[in-house]
């Protein structure tokens, strides 16, 4: 039942290029998936730990800087006379460097703040995302400042017996940013489902429980802060070849807010939330645009997610699937996302 | 008095301060193999201290902690459940907001543990285990006597019932020795009946238990040994006979009522 809608939604998702021929709204489709991907890494930390990584966003721009450097080639200076020169890779090691980079990253800021958690972390993601954007704005030799690194070569997929397939047109990358959000998607799925997944709830709902039963706390949520940080690192790597430049800028804190926004009103703690909530906001400036001007539409913006919140507490998905099995004459039995109900009873 | 080869968990010179006050206050005591110790005394005497100290949720000032040749101090909680020492809580005894199966299957933690590849690509020996988890799960709910309570949430149970969730949450950890903490506070007089052939079955199944309670014929119908604490300190050892008729055990804590209990 579940996986017959996630198959179609996928298929729906799939063909939306066949009807669809605005390069307007495609490219809105495109950037959009890419921040449902980041919202989908932010909601494992958020929803499925409890921990909010307000500087998620550092993870994202790092993805976007390794990637496209790696690709691009450098040759900078470092103290004590040495020169680092790295000559041009195929953007597609610079998109799995990207993923480790960023997971690295995410390796050593759980190490660092989840022995405290909760405000702390918050916190220290803060800082690391600002001190991550003030090093891309200042290392100028490496990252070009505010100049921006342009020319970002697109991804190209090695195909046998055709050379490469370069992924230029906007087709090519819909479906690339497509098939990098199923694998997220169900990377988190069985994440989540696993006894990886119960540990984090059990964290979540009951810290001292869950410890006493064997689980390890800080290597649960570390190894969930790597992950959740790679796909974010995915994520900024795509961005950073479709958009072809990029700047200091992919480490606002807007951005960041964007990616919390999607998640909150999909509803966390939910798969498929930061789906919904992606699809709402990610496409709403592009039917605003011809009604609204654009400092209006920050406030539209904001008035839509306090009517969600409003009206729908928890979120959309996670509040529509209570009032469905409540119509069903089902009791409602909160956020069963986790455990895997249709392996339910005696094996 | 049991000798030292026979314990398996043995409290030496244990004692801790919180600023200046004395919570504990040299602790020697041993659980043998298959026993059913009992730690009893008034309230704030220190019980509760102990089994924090031994399950690693607070640190000694002074004293060691041994299991089965291995020192327990430094541990962390989690690697002492994986030890095999696993305790139950007084009043946070379950994950509330999940069903008893859920819950059961958190607590299954320490036996469901698979690579992290082989889960995330679900491959057959992951997806073995877990089939395997969910067998353990039902047929742990039908040991406690939840099995007709098994997709209710948990924070729906009776005081009673949660705590049996909480003795079968440390059950799944697969335990060699069980700590209960005041397993029968909130249960009726046949709850607690049912439960000391529950506590008298999980240690025929080979399980050392160190008891909490303040239910005092559940106490002395299932201990081989109680322990009395009394301000941070051993007042009395003994079968349940000589404990009854301990003089300052009367004095301290049981009362003159109890001595034909």
């Amino acid at each position: 039942m579940r996986l017959t809608a996630t198959l179609l939604t996928v298929a729906a998702l799939a063909s939306v290029p066949l009807w669809l021929r605005d390069p307007y709204l495609m490219n809105a489709l495109i950037t959009t998936g890419i921040f449902i991907i980041a919202a989908m890494s932010l909601n494992l930390l958020l929803g499925f730990t409890g921990q909010l990584s307000l500087g998620h966003v550092a993870f994202f721009g790092i993805g976007a800087y390794v990637s496209a450097l790696t690709s691009l080639g450098f040759d900078v200076g470092l103290p004590g006379g040495f020169r680092i020169v790295h000559e041009p890779w195929p953007p597609v090691v610079g998109f799995g460097l990207a993923i480790v980079a960023a997971g690295l990253c995410g390796y050593f800021i759980g190490r660092l703040s989840f022995r405290v958690r909760g405000a702390y972390f918050v916190i220290v993601t803060i800082s690391f995302a600002e001190v991550v954007r003030l090093v891309a704005l200042n290392w100028v030799e490496l990252t070009q400042g505010p100049l921006a690194l342009n020319n970002i070569p697109s991804i190209a997929l090695p195909v046998p017996e055709f050379g490469e397939l370069v992924l230029r047109t906007k087709l090519h990358n819909y479906y690339l940013v497509l098939t990098v959000a199923v694998i997220a998607y169900v990377l988190i799925a069985r994440f989540v489902r696993s006894h990886y997944g119960r540990a984090m709830r059990g964290l979540m709902e009951n810290e001292t429980l869950a410890v006493s039963v064997g689980v390890d706390a800080t290597r649960t949520l570390t190894l969930a802060a790597v992950i959740s940080a790679g796909i974010a690192g995915a994520a900024g790597s795509l961005y950073a070849h479709y958009i072809r430049i990029i700047d200091p800028e992919v480490f606002a804190f807007i951005n960041t807010v964007t990616m919390v926004i999607m998640v909150i009103s999909g509803g966390k703690g939910s798969l498929a939330g930061p789906v919904v909530g992606g699809l709402i906001f990610g496409l709403m400036p592009v039917f605003l645009r011809p009604i609204l001007a654009p400092e209006a539409q920050w406030i539209a913006y904001g008035s839509v997610l306090i009517i969600i919140l409003f009206l729908l507490p928890r979120g959309i998905v996670p509040s529509l699937a209570q009032l469905l099995s409540k119509r069903r004459g089902q009791t409602a039995v909160p956020k069963t996302v986790v455990f895997d109900r249709r392996a339910k009873g005696p094996a | 008095m049991m000798t030292a080869q026979q314990a398996t968990l043995k409290i030496e010179h244990v004692g801790i301060h919180f600023g200046g006050v004395v919570a504990l206050s040299d602790l020697n005591f041993a659980v043998g193999e298959r026993e059913i110790v009992s730690l009893i005394g008034p309230n704030g005497a220190g019980k509760t201290t102990a089994f924090d100290i031994v399950t690693g949720f607070l640190t000694p000032t002074h004293g060691s902690v041994n299991y089965r040749g291995t020192r327990l101090s430094g541990l962390k909680p989690h690697q002492i459940a994986d030890i095999g020492l696993v305790r139950t809580f007084q009043r946070t005894s379950v994950f509330p907001n999940d069903t008893v199966y859920d819950n059961l299957l958190i607590g299954l933690h320490r036996q469901s543990r698979v690579r992290f590849l082989e889960a995330i690509m679900s491959l057959p020996r992951a997806r073995l285990v877990e089939r395997r988890m969910h067998g353990l799960a039902c047929e742990l709910a039908e040991w406690v006597g939840l099995g007709r309570r098994l997709h209710d949430l948990a924070g729906s149970l009776s005081y009673g019932e949660q705590r049996l969730v909480g003795v079968a949450l440390a059950l799944a950890a697969k335990p060699s020795m069980l700590l209960l903490d005041e397993p029968v506070s909130g249960m009726n007089a046949t709850e607690t009946h049912i439960f000391i052939e529950l506590v008298r079955s999980i240690r025929d199944s080979g399980v050392s238990i160190l008891l909490v309670e303040h239910d005092m014929p559940m106490v002395m119908s299932v201990s081989d040994r109680i322990v009395v604490l009394n301000y941070g300190r051993i007042i009395a050892e003994g079968s349940p006979d000589i404990i009854r008729n301990d003089p300052a055990v009367i004095e301290a804590y049981l009362g003159r009522g109890a001595v034909g209990a």
